[in-house]
């Protein structure tokens, strides 16, 4: 049962992933995108990490992905040319990009005994609900950088504000 | 029971496509949804390896990488707005100010 949602939110995953590659327009790419990240959320709870895909849905596709389509709404962006793509994204970049992904798959399959089974749900912490063991690490060892974030997030803000003001 | 290189080579797949398409993009906007498919990807080795050695550590990574593409997005949304002000345009290519 596991292996076939996996397979199905995979599948899902990697052709909504080349639609966004193969589409020309920025609002087919951002929706097309929006599906990857709702598959990747019901791939995070497979794997037992409930609060992250809460988390990816509410953040990713909810707050980032709905900015995202705003300024292409915003800036009114049309299909770009593909023309003028410069040759050495091709030339360089498509070899690269195989060797690349040919690496990463050689090593992940040939760890593959080490790595082990993924069980539906995960037996991370017995018994214990993930949000719980999430959040006690986060507010005990993880506290500092914890609080670190939400400075990070204010600085983010008053940059963003700054940033997209009108100048006079 | 699926074994945990799948996810971790659907993770690879999904972050060489966001290199492809970092690479090919002319338009800006897309050029940065790449970055966020790539982090995506990452996310998920995080979440895969953290299932592995039944540790969540892996997972308050990933919740601090959430964090901080949430704050580049805000961030890097404000610039483009800021460049398509300045010079009409979203395409990557005409963006050479500084070459000069």
């Amino acid at each position: 049962m596991q292996l076939a949602l996996f397979i199905i939110f995979a599948v899902l995953c990697v052709v909504f992933a080349l639609n966004f590659l193969f589409q020309r327009h920025p609002i087919n790419s951002a929706l097309s995108l929006i599906v990857v990240m709702m598959s990747l959320a019901v791939i995070y709870w497979t794997l037992g990490a409930e609060f992250l895909a809460a988390a990816q849905v509410i953040v990713y596709s909810g707050a980032v992905m709905v900015l995202f389509t705003f300024v292409i709404m915003l800036l009114n962006a049309g299909e770009e040319e593909r023309t003028r793509g410069s040759k050495i994204a091709y030339i360089v970049g498509i070899p690269g990009v195989i060797a690349v992904f040919a690496l990463l798959a050689y090593t992940f399959v040939h760890e593959h005994s080490t790595l082990g089974m993924a069980h539906l749900g995960g037996h991370l912490n017995n018994g214990v609900s993930n949000l719980e063991e999430v959040s006690r690490i986060l507010f005990t060892d993880m506290l500092l950088p914890f609080e670190v974030t939400s400075i990070l997030i204010l600085v983010a803000i008053l940059g963003a504000v700054v940033l997209a003001r009108k100048e006079h | 029971m699926v074994p945990i290189y799948y996810y971790l080579v659907l993770a690879a797949i999904l972050f060489c496509i966001g290199i492809g398409s970092f690479l090919i993009k002319r338009n800006i906007i897309t050029v940065f949804m790449s970055i966020e498919l790539m982090l995506n990807a990452v996310n998920l080795t995080f979440v895969a390896f953290a299932h592995a050695h039944d540790n969540v550590h892996g997972q308050i990574f990933v919740f601090f990488v959430m964090v901080v593409a949430a704050a580049e997005a805000a961030v890097g949304l404000a610039i483009i707005i800021a460049i398509f002000r300045t010079r009409q345009t979203l395409d990557v290519d005409s963006m050479n100010l500084m070459k000069n």
